[in-house]
């Protein structure tokens, strides 16, 4: 057992050291994110959502919310390049569950996934976010978790892809849908009827749903019922990707 | 002796492809036992079942008294393998993919700086440890993967051609060390080379695989000594076939191989050379070269398999066996 937990901390770290040498990663996963909030914001800023919230502000907690989306699915390319480069063999003929091996990756990745949302939450204050210290301390966890159901979907995708290729073309089947129907952008009650229960299915949309509720303290469903819905997604994808490396021989 | 691996009738096929056919096999506790075979026999696929990465197609094989597919972990936890492709880190420095290793072994810190510094050491990469693998040559990685299979002292350890690309120097070193931890620890090494020499000098046993099969097991001089006589290596491109049928004639030739590049005549004493000289020299089989010499294990080699082993260009089943098994 304590063998396995000290397997897991070294994937974990090995995922951590590799973050901290890719700079053009960390760059890149701040600017973007940047960039839609300047862009959208000013281009809407007309717009008023319902309680007469300013849609710059509106628009934060959803962008944070894409942040990780986007990294942390992309994330599971890691697979797809432990394999091209071989290294997935070292860990795999290890004395290491597979189990214990998706662990080690899924906490590295929303690890880093929290790392990138926090970064980007800082920047919050300069769009009108009111940051306190119990307030960041509260949207921390949430972020791992948005992070970790993300990261996992995406190791279980990357356990079955053998090319960088086939990846990317199914990261994208996912990622803008998710996106736009999340609420990042717009309230979800705007959405025609037929797509609603898309949101249902759609973990991001009560991340980033919990988060609005943190950070500017309006929300569609009450913080409670969103950390609950958000567990219960967790356990679904952590469950996928052990099932996944397991299978993985 | 007791016997660390057992294998039964191992099978391996990919699709209609056969890699390992009922291989049957046992190597003995401290052995340092080799795996020859021409490129493409099968060896990657038989160490890669026996580490626990493929699912054998039938047969069984056991590591340690531990089934390969029933009891993976358990044989996991006894072995260690340096794989034919690379398998680092490049992000990470030479230390830091020690480290790793270490701690997915189980090793505590202490044990793992001790060990790293002694292996780092011993592959001549002290003074390069801190750099990340990505700044690495080709023998530079695989002096380090080297030294990686040999962090936490397992069971029984894997070399997958292990030397190839390393300069004569550090071959040696390499192999004065493996031989030293196997008196040490008693530890069982499988390796597979192309380097013939290096497999007769510090191989117990020796095994050849060719087609999927294995074709002869013993020890090198009781290999070397299935060859009677002196061997006559004949040099040339033209008229192989009728050349070999001349010479099976020839009173004390025990017998003739052809192969890629010519022709092996084995002879005993007393065996008429002149003849053997008169045949050769025919203008029509335009021969390049003659030389004699006792047997070594290349020898054994042609005999068996009709291929020279090649030294410059190995070509793996490696990545066969990776992308069947591993997706």
């Amino acid at each position: 057992m304590m063998k396995e937990f000290r397997g897991i901390r070294a994937i974990w770290r090995r995922e951590l050291i590799r973050y901290s040498r890719e700079r053009s990663r960390i760059l890149t996963s701040i600017a973007s994110p940047l960039l839609w909030l300047v862009v959208f914001s000013s281009g809407f800023s007309a717009f008023t959502i319902g309680s007469g919230v300013e849609y710059q502000t509106f628009l934060f907690p959803g962008i944070l919310g894409m942040t990780i989306l986007f990294s942390s699915l992309f994330f599971g390319v890691s697979v797809v390049w432990d394999r091209q480069f071989g290294f997935l063999k070292e860990t795999l003929v290890a004395p290491i569950s597979r189990i214990s091996i998706f662990f080690g990756k899924a906490l590295g990745g929303s690890t880093i996934g929290m790392i990138q949302g926090t970064i980007f939450l800082f920047l919050g204050g300069l769009f009108g976010i009111g940051l306190s210290i119990p307030n960041v301390l509260l949207v921390l966890p949430i972020l791992f978790l948005i992070s970790l159901i993300i990261v996992s979907t995406g190791l279980f995708i990357g356990s079955h892809m053998e090319s960088f290729e086939g990846f990317n073309l199914v990261m994208t089947f996912f990622t803008l849908p998710m996106f736009f129907l999340s609420g990042a952008l717009f309230p979800l009650n705007n959405l025609p009827a037929f797509l609603l229960p898309l949101t249902y299915i759609n973990p991001l949309a009560f991340g980033v749903d919990a988060l609005r509720a943190l950070l500017i303290g309006t929300s569609q469903y009450s913080l409670g019922m969103n950390i609950l819905v958000l567990l219960a997604f967790a356990s679904l994808t952590i469950y996928a990707g052990a099932w996944a490396f397991k299978r993985q021989k | 002796m007791k016997s660390v691996i057992e294998i039964k009738e191992l099978t391996k096929k990919y699709g209609d492809l056969t890699a390992v056919n009922r291989l049957t096999l046992s190597i003995r506790e401290g052995e340092f036992f080799g795996l020859l075979g021409p490129n493409g026999a099968g060896k990657t696929t038989l160490i890669s079942m026996l580490c626990t990465l493929l699912e054998p197609t039938s047969g069984s094989a056991t590591v340690n008294g531990a089934h390969v597919v029933s009891e993976s972990d358990k044989v996991r936890q006894s072995i260690g393998v340096v794989f034919q492709d690379p398998s680092l880190d490049e992000l990470l420095t030479a230390r830091e993919n020690l480290e790793f290793h270490g701690r997915m072994y189980g090793m505590n810190e202490e044990e793992i700086l001790k060990k790293s510094d002694d292996v780092l050491d011993l592959v001549e990469l002290s003074e390069q440890s801190h750099r990340q693998v990505k700044t690495f040559s080709g023998g530079m990685r695989r002096r380090l993967e080297i030294a990686r299979g040999l962090m936490h002292t397992p069971k029984v350890l894997f070399l997958d051609e292990p030397t190839i690309g390393l300069d004569l120097q550090t071959r040696n070193h390499i192999w004065k060390y493996l031989l030293k931890l196997k008196e040490k620890h008693k530890m069982t090494i499988v390796l597979t080379t192309h380097y013939m020499e290096e497999a007769e000098r510090t191989c117990d046993r020796i095994a050849i695989i060719d087609r999927s099969k294995l074709v002869v097991l013993g020890t090198p001089s009781d290999l070397k000594k299935s060859i009677q006589g002196n061997v006559v290596r004949i040099k040339t491109k033209n008229g192989k076939k009728e050349l070999a049928k001349k010479l099976e004639r020839v009173r004390g030739v025990t017998y003739v191989d052809i192969y890629e590049e010519g022709i092996a005549v084995s002879v005993t004493h007393g065996s008429s050379f002149q003849q053997i000289l008169k045949i050769v020299s025919l203008k029509k089989f335009a021969v390049e070269s003659i030389e004699t010499h006792e047997p070594t294990l290349d020898d054994v080699f042609i005999h068996y398999t009709g291929k020279e082993m090649r030294k410059d260009e190995p070509y793996s089943d490696a990545k066969l066996a990776w992308k069947a098994g591993v997706r």
